[in-house]
């Protein structure tokens, strides 16, 4: 059994990617969790209240069906979801075979525009986490 | 995989109710959620079925306080139960720390039981976690309806079945009055704290 721990420095560092990267952008919430459903770590906006827990473990299952969708239709994976609202959209994607960041943003912010900055911070976490190994 | 948090000092842990269908694991959380509501701070998840029936998994966060300065959130999930939902079971085992097996103790449930424990084996052999290793709990459920006579399995054949090679803790109970529910709990909770912190030192 692997388990995860990721030190107090790699964290600050993640977190500085997601508040950089999405918050400054406008992004209401976004949150960082594993494919077990535990949530590694979440940077908001301080206005949004969304009960994240519960939230994380209905994304990773979610991102798991997907997969399994993936699989029987002969991909080997769909790498971003995203859900859109009336008022607010999530947006998934993978970062590696064990996490996932989920966004959450509202209508003033482009899907796109949105995606290139995902990417980037993605790019800029798996640095962060691959120290761990 | 439990997850450990060294910034926040928080450790989170899985634990996943497992069992054939209509046992009972549902109850079991139904019942956790009414009886320590003020330690519970969000509402439970169900994603069920219109007769019901989970179809995904129930959730339910739950906050145990703190270990050596370490806050532990305790996750809690079931499993669908019925046959044809085993994909669906196999995601929600992913990264499991600790597991109640709630067995049926109605007689005529004797051979699914079997089978579903069987399917557990199988299932966490998948993420290479072994049945005999992984902080277990087994829940012998429906006890009270032998006052209702209704012919239930008598302990020993229910250990006879399930926990003769696994020969770990186990409890009668009855998830729809709460007996033993929370003694269910708190033992699945001790092992797999204890597990964690062993594999950690």
């Amino acid at each position: 059994m692997n388990y995860g721990i990721v030190s107090q420095e790699q964290l600050e560092a993640i977190e500085e990617i997601l508040s950089q990267k999405l918050i400054k952008l406008g992004v209401d919430c976004a949150i960082i969790i594993d494919m077990a459903g535990n949530i590694i770590t979440v940077k908001d906006n301080a206005k949004s209240k969304y009960d994240i827990y519960s939230f994380a473990a209905l994304a990773a299952g979610n991102f798991a069906t997907v997969d399994a969708m993936a699989k029987l239709v002969g991909e080997t994976e769909f790498s971003l979801l995203f859900h859109k609202g009336q008022d607010s959209n999530i947006h998934f994607s993978k970062i590696d075979d064990e996490l996932l960041l989920i966004t959450m943003f509202g209508r003033d912010i482009s899907l796109g525009f949105l995606r290139l900055n995902v990417v980037e911070a993605i790019e800029q976490i798996q640095k962060v986490w691959d120290r761990q190994e | 995989m439990s997850f450990i948090n060294l910034k926040d000092k928080v450790v989170q842990v899985k634990i996943v109710y497992y069992g054939p269908g209509r046992c009972g694991k549902t109850t079991n959380l139904e019942y956790i959620n009414r009886k320590f509501r003020e330690q519970i701070q969000s509402e439970m998840v169900s994603l069920k079925t219109h007769g019901d029936r989970t179809l995904f998994f129930d959730f339910l966060p739950f906050h145990m306080g703190q270990i050596k300065g370490y806050d532990i959130k305790i996750q809690l999930y079931t499993v669908p139960g019925q046959v044809k939902y085993n994909a669906t079971r196999k995601l929600v085992l992913k990264g499991v720390d600790g597991i109640v097996f709630v067995a049926d103790a109605m007689e005529k449930q004797r051979e699914k039981n079997i089978r579903s424990l069987n399917q557990l084996h199988e299932n966490l052999q998948a993420y290479k976690e072994s049945i005999f290793k992984i902080p277990l709990v087994m829940q012998y459920n429906k006890v009270d309806l032998k006052d209702h006579g209704i012919p239930v399995l008598p302990i020993s054949v229910l250990q006879q079945d399930l926990n003769s090679r696994l020969q770990v803790p186990y409890f009668e109970a009855s998830a729809i009055t709460g007996y033993n529910v929370a003694a269910t709990l708190k033992k699945i909770i001790s092992s797999t704290v204890v597990s964690i912190q062993k594999k950690l030192l």
